[in-house]
């Protein structure tokens, strides 16, 4: 079988197990934390993946970067395979990935430095670095910082950092698994806004993994996964409708949805799914 | 009613003499009774972090006073021990100070530091364990086997078990589903209707803390901006944006009702007085 | 308190020292150690700590910062400065009870306790002036002739790298532990050492678990970032002496020449002190 040419991402009957060990090295148990998923990226979406700890969200994640490889199952990463051992680097090049702890993924000491970091691994010349770097800081808008230390940088700062180091390595797509559950508010503004300008601006694929609800209404398709299955799936209004589905799986809506529902249960006439707090208020101006 | 902890223009001062002297606390002056329930708030770097941990004696202030139940905690001959164990202090990711083989051995690590005999010391820690919701298999299992969530308990009672009067939260809900974070919140939400004790919660989510706190601090670069009601805090919403917090999503929505000539009230800070609001307005 | 360690750190400003390639930072500062075991008199020292004081005054790194980085390490120096104080055999100057002091004891004492807080100066401004990657990629390259005995000069260079950027984390971590387990009770001062050790039980697993955790991470952050080893690899700063370095390495041997000339006049130091308080009682 061979992936679609328009695909960014597709997986088929993805499945992933891990052996779990006494202290003796026994196997206990199998654990199944991605179970069947069959889903297709087309370049450019906004991908968010919602799930509780333990949804095997995470699992999933770190597919798309060959981090991991499937048990059963097939992912493609722009058409290759990434079981394929000769694939891994331009899987990792072209599928970027941006991790939850901001301190336990940057390497250099200077923000520059480490926003090269991954260009030096794919061996492009000195002057091209320099070039990504200094493109990539921009577009997060932390260029004023290029000669600072990380450790002084705010965790929302970090990611973003983060972000620049992934995005001077020119990938097609960014998976960001839980990048912003280590933040206060506004670090988790300022990397949602860096996110989506590179979606809108660069065209950049991106898969966000969260459990932020807020975060995804901007997304253009959304994936609810709940042990290891793929349970929802929609369009963040979609998604938002079904908020017994959601608090069943451990999840939450924003105030705002969740007002528009009990309205509505309550005997006034509120669209479901509302994502804004405009929205809301024209709604609710229409039921008069 | 006599006053619990009180705090008299408390400042904190570091790196002093360096030429990048940090001002963290200044001027703190804060008055906590037994059995509130206290919502501390404020941006990363606000002072929050550093003001808890001067209630325990973690940290001592620089300038200022600290009294706990009537006695000065900075005299000579005052007994920081039994401070810490009284005030007890649960810190962020606080899972990731586990260490022990087994969740009754952890939980027991406080007692035991008290100086409790072994029976005593696993019996609070037993009943620690049940008032944070786990149930008896995990008791000896090893910590790092269990959840996200259920890591986070054993370390909330590892603190509970030393029976603190007052309980410190530092952002107990980070990095929590948002389940998680509910069970958490509602857990010592209990903790303090039913065993009575001072709980004071640190956080930077507003949605987090207004629907459990009786009164809310809200902090900026090191000094006290608001001591009030979560409600008469939020109506600062406004003033709360400029120091880059905000109030919950909720306050807006009521705004933005109001401003569109829907005659509401606009001090609902939860979702369900939202809706009663709502429904009484609409159904007139 | 655990931030104000500053030994192994990089202060950040712009000078001409911390321009310098990092290839004569390290050459300079084995140099100077070199130069400060040849000296025997105190024109050698005098010579050393001008040259020392000329370096600080262009790096712009604040003097007191250097010396908050000494703390650490005070009583390393103490130790080294009574040993010498009181177990060197010589003329007897001083006695107190049992212990006696020699003029040669404090010949000793001092000069030991001058040399080592030199060295340690002195090879703090490299760390402070230069930043670790910079640092590495200069020892990468310094002993990169090392390779055809296939020492793995790359993954050296970037273990030490990571050591570096991860020490003040770790630093932070322990003090968050520290107080975490204060919070509970703990008490890390009090008893006898096994008591002691034992105390730190709850100290150093969460800290080791952490550690590993961290590791853990970054390596895959690492290999998510195509990091596959040194070869194939380009660099972002690529190291090219420049007409300043070349300067650097002209004054550097100049110096060292000073010091072979100067410091190594043979002078009886001891001798010509006691002589001279002799002269003066």
């Amino acid at each position: 079988m061979k992936a679609f040419d328009s695909s960014m991402i597709k997986t088929d009957n993805l499945t992933y197990e891990y052996i779990r060990r006494d202290e003796e090295g026994n196997v206990e148990g199998i654990t199944t934390a991605v179970d069947g998923v069959s889903l297709d990226i087309t370049p450019g979406e906004f991908i968010a993946i919602l799930g509780h700890n333990g949804s095997g969200k995470s699992t999933l994640a770190k597919h798309i970067n060959a981090i991991l490889t499937p048990s059963e199952g097939t992912v493609w990463v722009d058409g290759k395979d990434t079981s394929d051992e000769a694939n891994i680097w331009d899987i990792r090049q072209s599928a970027g990935m941006v991790f939850q702890n901001p301190d336990n993924q940057i390497i250099g000491q200077v923000v520059e430095e480490d926003v090269g970091f991954g260009p030096e691994n794919l061996g492009v010349p000195t002057k091209e670095i320099w070039e990504r770097v200094e493109e990539s800081l921009k577009a997060v808008g932390m260029y004023a910082y290029r000669k600072a230390s990380p450790n002084k940088l705010s965790g929302g700062q970090k990611q973003r950092i983060s972000i620049a180091g992934v995005l001077a390595m020119h990938p097609k797509c960014i998976v960001l698994d839980e990048p912003t559950a280590m933040l206060d508010p506004n670090g988790r503004k300022d990397v949602i806004r860096a996110v989506r300008a590179l979606n809108d601006v660069e065209k950049i694929t991106i898969i966000l993994i969260t459990h932020y609800m807020e975060e995804i209404i901007h997304a253009d398709r959304v994936f609810v996964m709940d042990e290891g299955h793929i349970a929802m799936e929609g369009t963040p209004r979609q998604i938002f409708s079904r908020v017994d589905t959601l608090k069943a799986l451990r999840l939450d809506v924003p105030q705002v949805t969740e007002l528009a529902y009990l309205l509505n249960k309550n005997g006034i006439p509120m669209p479901v799914g509302i994502l804004t707090i405009d929205e809301f208020t024209e709604a609710l101006c229409h039921t008069r | 009613m006599s006053h619990q902890i009180i705090l008299d223009k408390v400042n904190y001062i570091y790196g002093a003499g360096t030429g990048r002297e940090t001002h963290a606390l200044k001027d703190i002056s804060l008055v906590i009774d037994k059995g509130e329930f206290i919502g501390i708030i404020g941006h990363t770097g606000s002072g929050k972090s550093t003001l808890v941990q001067h209630l325990n004696g973690l940290m001592r202030a620089t300038k200022g006073n600290i009294y706990y139940e009537g006695r000065d905690i900075y005299d000579r001959d005052y007994d920081m021990k039994s401070l810490r164990s009284e005030v007890g202090l649960v810190f962020q990711y606080p899972e990731h100070q586990l260490f022990e083989v087994d969740v009754l051995s952890d939980v027991c690590y406080g007692p035991k530091n008290l100086g409790l005999s072994k029976k005593e010391a696993e019996l609070r820690a037993y009943d620690a364990i049940k008032s944070v919701g786990l149930s008896d298999e995990v008791i000896l299992q090893s910590p790092f086997d269990l959840s996200g969530g259920q890591k986070r308990r054993v370390a909330i009672a590892g603190v509970l078990s030393m029976h603190p009067k007052v309980l410190i939260l530092d952002e107990p809900t980070a990095g929590l589903d948002p389940m998680g974070r509910s069970e958490i919140l509602g857990l010592i939400k209990k903790l303090q209707k039913e065993s009575g004790i001072t709980i004071i919660l640190v956080s930077h989510s507003m949605e987090d803390v207004a629907e459990y706190v009786d009164r809310l601090v809200v902090m900026n670069e090191g000094s006290i901006v608001y001591d009030d009601t979560p409600k008469a805090v939020f109506s600062h919403y406004r003033e709360l944006e400029e120091i880059g917090l905000a109030a919950p999503q909720i306050t807006y929505v009521m705004q933005s009702v109001r401003e569109a000539g829907i005659p509401v009230d606009t001090s609902a800070s939860t979702v369900e007085e939202a809706l009663t609001e709502l429904l009484r307005v609409l159904k007139k | 308190m655990i931030r104000d360690i500053t030994l192994g750190q990089y202060y950040q400003t712009d000078s001409v020292i911390h321009r310098l390639d990092p290839r004569v930072k390290l050459m300079g500062t084995v140099l100077f150690i070199i130069a400060l075991f040849l000296y025997k008199n105190p024109i050698g020292y005098i010579l050393g700590i001008l040259f020392l004081a000329l370096v600080i005054k262009l790096s712009k790194v604040p003097f007191k910062f250097m010396v908050r980085g000494m703390k650490s390490i005070l009583f390393l120096l103490l130790m080294t400065v009574i040993f010498n104080l009181f177990l060197t055999p010589g003329t007897e100057i001083l006695r107190l009870w049992r212990i006696k002091i020699t003029i040669e004891g404090l010949v000793l004492a001092v000069t030991m306790a001058v040399r080592l807080s030199m060295l340690i100066i002195g090879s703090s401004i490299m760390t402070l002036t230069t930043t670790p990657n910079n640092l590495t990629d200069g020892m990468e390259k310094l002993f990169g002739f090392l390779k055809i005995f296939r020492v793995p000069v790359h993954e050296v260079a970037m273990m030490m790298s990571i050591a570096l950027r991860f020490i003040p984390i770790l630093l932070e971590e322990t003090d968050k532990i520290m107080k975490a387990q204060l919070a509970r009770g703990a008490d890390f001062e009090s008893g006898n050492i096994i008591k002691k050790a034992r105390a730190m039980v709850p100290l150093l697993v969460p800290l080791f678990i952490s550690a590993f955790r961290r590791a853990n991470d970054l390596a895959m952050a690492m290999e998510a970032r195509c990091y596959r080893g040194g070869d194939g690899r380009t660099k972002m700063k690529p190291l090219k002496y420049k007409k300043r370095d070349y300067i650097a390495y002209i004054i550097l041997f100049a110096f060292l020449a000073a010091s072979v000339c100067l410091g190594r006049i043979t002078m009886d130091i001891p001798g010509i002190l006691m002589s001279n308080i002799g002269k003066a009682v």
